[in-house]
């Protein structure tokens, strides 16, 4: 969806906030934020395409003036609420007033190192051969799906390059959507900068994306 | 900001900000209803604040730097000669090493969210995660690099990597001067976690004397 997410080419937020010896985190309540996220998808209520989706459905307003964590906060109550784990009036008051519904599994602490450890591997084997190899030109279709996509608006309907083959990886469009993993190639195209933003820009400039197989057609 | 989630059944949390009361609702509201283990958040947020972090990378680049075929073998597969030194799993699943050179320099950026590789380089920076670096590290690099003090010349090429898929990106510095006959260790010291996003250069012997 073109959300407020879709940063990529936009001006006006002002200069980069550089922090020395940054802290992993800045509050307490940006520990626990960040842990009850990975814990939650831990229990297999929702996907990692899914959790992306919830938050970039944020109103673009609320999107760009929350801060990261608060961002993943008001995802995970979304996806709570949508996944039947939580009801809207629970959040409102803060307690647990109907019984819990069934998940997959549940996080246990001892498990926390062999889970990060496998995490989640996205690759997949599929039959169908990949219809581009590295070095072919490619344009990217000129899309504007509603829902979830991983082609940022300033890479549509641009003339690129593979520039690297990656096999076959579950396709976020549909997995979002509890549509399926439908996995398909996935290639780095790579797009000179005034193909992207015009004769102005830094002549010695390339960009890329990773981009899957629907996402392009020949050029 | 949506609706607020202000409740006073418990202490007195009137000293707590709105989002601190929201998180302490939802966690309570998890944890009731058995989905959530407190020990679990303890252990993974102790993972990222203890455990992982940017040395993991600086040894990977180091011993790129010490040794020719690992340097071969990370450009090549990047996830196995990774996971060889004990570097894998969540947000590394797919690893790409690219190598800066005079010719060329290389930037890392996710304009969509925020895709970093953890194993190698821990959770990443406010900045990184933030619409001022996210919105013009496709525009406008050099001026991106000039606030990180950065200035390249005019000659060398700027590659930027929109991390939009599940493939993570870590950059090689260049190994800088003056650095011969230093073991990896010595050189591992020598690495920034902004020289592997990109954002930065590897330092100089004399900036740790």
């Amino acid at each position: 969806m073109n959300g407020a997410q879709d940063l990529g080419g936009m001006m006006g937020f002002g200069p980069i906030a550089i922090e020395q010896d940054e802290p992993w985190f800045h509050a307490e309540w940006e520990r626990r934020a960040f842990g009850l996220t990975l814990a939650m998808g831990a229990t297999g209520s929702w996907n990692l395409d899914m959790s992306r989706h919830a938050r970039e459905t944020l109103p673009p307003p609320e999107y760009l003036t929350s801060s990261y964590y608060e961002i993943w906060v008001k995802g995970v109550e979304k996806l709570v609420v949508k996944a039947g784990l939580v009801t809207p009036e629970e959040l409102k008051l803060g307690k647990a007033l109907a019984a819990p519904a069934p998940v997959k599994r549940v996080l246990r602490a001892e498990d926390v190192p062999a889970v990060l450890a496998r995490g989640g591997p996205t690759e997949r084997r599929i039959e169908q051969p990949a219809r581009f190899a590295v070095g072919d030109h490619v344009l990217t279709r000129n899309i504007h799906p509603a829902g979830h996509t991983r082609l940022p608006r300033y890479a549509r309907g641009r003339r690129g390059v593979v520039e690297r083959v990656h096999g076959a990886h579950v396709f976020p469009d549909t997995n979002a959507q509890s549509q399926g993993e439908n996995p398909q190639w996935l290639y780095t195209i790579s797009f000179s900068g005034r193909e992207l933003w015009g004769e102005e820009a830094d002549p010695t400039l390339v960009v890329s994306i990773d981009a899957w197989e629907s996402y392009l057609e020949p050029a | 900001m949506g609706h607020d989630h202000h409740h006073h059944d418990h202490d007195d949390h009137s000293h707590l900000s709105d989002i601190e009361l929201r998180v302490r609702a939802l966690e309570s509201i998890l944890v009731e209803k058995g989905y959530v283990d407190p020990a679990a958040i303890d252990a993974l947020v102790e993972t990222y604040e203890v455990k992982v972090g940017p040395r993991n990378g600086a040894k990977v680049v180091a011993k790129a730097w010490a040794d020719p075929a690992y340097r071969e073998w990370l450009l090549s597969d990047a996830t196995a000669a990774i996971a060889s030194l004990g570097f894998v799993g969540r947000q590394g699943e797919h690893m790409v090493a690219v190598e800066n050179t005079p010719e060329e320099h290389n930037m890392v950026v996710c304009t969509l969210c925020s895709c970093y590789p953890w194993p190698v380089l821990g959770l990443p920076p406010v900045w990184y995660k933030s619409a001022p670096y996210r919105s013009r590290a496709v525009l406008d690099p050099r001026g991106v690099l000039a606030e990180f003090g950065v200035t390249l010349p005019e000659t060398t090429r700027i590659r930027v990597w929109d991390s939009t898929a599940e493939v993570r990106y870590l950059v090689i510095p260049m190994r800088p001067e003056g650095t011969e006959g230093m073991d990896e260790e010595a050189l591992a010291d020598l690495v920034t976690r902004d020289s592997m996003i990109g954002t930065g250069l590897a330092l100089r012997p004399e900036a740790l004397r």
